[in-house]
């Protein structure tokens, strides 16, 4: 079982017998009372979200699911197209399964695929990839403090800060769990 | 390989973080009060129903300096602040690392009224400008700050009354989600006269023991500091300290030794207030942060 201090962004219970992901998460505590553990929960079988306020003491069950080794395929206009590297099954999440993960998925991508009852329902990205940037302003001369940042569009359509001496044409890796900025790599 | 680029972007917070340490200690020495350096790790904490420490070899790492702070003020030092690093497990959210800043300050011969006066110069000495603009809220910093007692912001902002919301039990959940999203908008915010129950180490309100002398300060809705006239009857104090361990202990928290050298030496402490105000969600209000991970350099996901 899972305690309060299990619950982060990712995490997946069982809520009523179906299986939930915690899409937001946040802790606050007033002054110096109890605990409150703030979740927004996707239901995902059905896909519906909403809210939920634990308080500590409370406990979770956790979603009992099936990974399966599976690789991006391609798109079309179910959705989003896997492959079973064992039985060769194809598995299709939909957009709204993916989130923002949709911009990290690359041809042939290895990735981990949730199965619940033959159904596709969650994903697992590898930690980095690396995506091209197709669009940034111009670095300024003479702006060479380290800190310094800008926005940047990879060629996923993916938005993100990066910092001013990435270029348009640079490719860069990406922290899939966080949407951020790690590196520039080179091809 | 490239320099790490999510840290070397905080530098500019970093750099205001430090100014801001800076003229906070400014303030403190131009007023006459003394910095000092208590211990880290100690035997106990004060018994907190909702706040756990990080145990520490066979002893604790604070979660508040203020028991030495007290029990400095005790054997007569007038005016007293410390800026330290205080531990609270499992405490991490947007607002929350389990290891941040405090100032705590303590001044003898004055109740909490006149900490509110304090807050207000302290703010006004960090922001030249008289206002602060942060997540898109503009805060109005010019004195006196809006003083709302806690049964008047449930009446205003809660669902439930505050009689009925402690009859409940659910006066955290309503205060956290229906009235502190309110508090301090359009200038700060103290939230004054907690019920007699959630006292901590306030004494109760002369003439009024239903409530305490204790407030919270809140801006933007961000709750920023919490502050007491601090009760110095060591009778009462040690049966508080004993109803909260046994509160402790029944929710299976691991015991904590009562603070017997603390509760000797209050007798000993004149009239006190006292107060401890978060450093780093001061810089979050004063550098337009949203989440406390902007304003330290390392968070511990990234350790």
């Amino acid at each position: 079982m899972y305690t309060c201090a299990d619950l982060k962004k990712g995490l997946k219970l069982m809520i009523d017998g179906e299986p939930h992901v915690i899409v937001q998460f946040d802790f606050t505590k007033p002054g110096k009372g109890q605990a409150l553990y703030k979740c927004k929960l996707r239901n995902m079988i059905t896909g519906s979200l909403f809210d939920r306020t634990y308080r500590s003491g409370e406990s979770f069950e956790p979603a009992a699911l099936e990974d399966c080794d599976m690789q991006y395929l391609y798109q079309d206009e179910s959705g989003y197209v896997f492959m079973d590297n064992r039985s060769f099954e194809q598995v299709t999440l939909t957009e709204e399964t993916l989130g923002d993960d949709k911009y990290f998925l690359k041809d042939n991508m290895e990735v981990k695929i949730l199965m619940f009852n033959g159904r596709g329902i969650g994903i697992t990205l590898p930690n980095f990839v690396n995506l091209k940037v197709t669009q940034s302003e111009p670095w300024l001369k003479g702006d060479t403090a380290a800190g310094n940042n800008k926005p940047a569009t990879v060629e996923s359509g993916y938005a993100l800060q990066v910092p001013s001496f990435v270029e348009e044409g640079d490719l860069i890796q990406i922290d899939t769990r966080t949407g951020q900025y790690v590196t520039r790599v080179k091809e | 390989m490239e320099p790490n680029w999510q840290l070397a972007r905080k530098k500019p917070i970093l750099e205001k973080r430090a100014r801001i340490v800076q003229a906070v200690r400014v303030f403190f020495v131009a007023r006459n009060y003394l910095e000092v350096e208590t211990p880290h790790r100690i035997p106990g904490n004060a018994p907190e129903p909702h706040i756990d420490a990080v145990p520490a070899d066979d002893w604790y790492l604070h979660t508040s300096p203020e028991l030495a702070m007290k029990r400095l003020v005790a054997a007569g030092y007038e005016r007293l602040f410390q800026i330290c690093r205080v531990w609270r497990r499992g405490e991490r959210g947007s607002r929350h690392v389990p290891e941040f800043t405090l100032l705590e300050w303590y001044r003898s011969q004055v109740d909490y009224t006149a900490l509110m006066g304090e807050c207000e110069e302290l703010l006004r000495a960090l922001v030249p400008d008289g206002s602060l603009t942060w997540r898109g809220h503009r805060i109005a910093l010019a004195p006196p700050w809006e003083r709302l007692t806690v049964a008047e912001a449930f009446a205003r902002y809660a669902s439930v009354g505050l009689e009925e919301s402690l009859a409940a039990g659910n006066f955290d959940e309503i205060l956290a989600l229906e009235v502190e999203p309110h508090l301090g908008r359009r200038k700060p915010t103290f939230l004054t006269e907690y019920p007699a129950a959630l006292a901590a180490l306030a004494r109760k309100k002369p003439g009024n023991p239903q409530v305490a002398e204790r407030f919270e300060l809140y801006i933007a809705g961000l709750e920023l500091a919490n502050a007491f006239s601090e009760l110095t009857d060591p009778e009462e104090q040690r049966e508080r300290f004993s109803r909260d361990e046994a509160e402790r202990r029944s929710t299976g928290k691991a015991p904590y030794p009562l603070p017997e050298k603390f509760l000797r030496e209050l007798a000993t402490m004149p009239q006190t207030a006292g107060i401890a105000l978060g450093v780093d969600r001061m810089v979050m209000l004063l550098t337009d942060a949203e989440t406390i991970d902007e304003v330290v350099a390392f968070i511990p996901e990234e350790l």
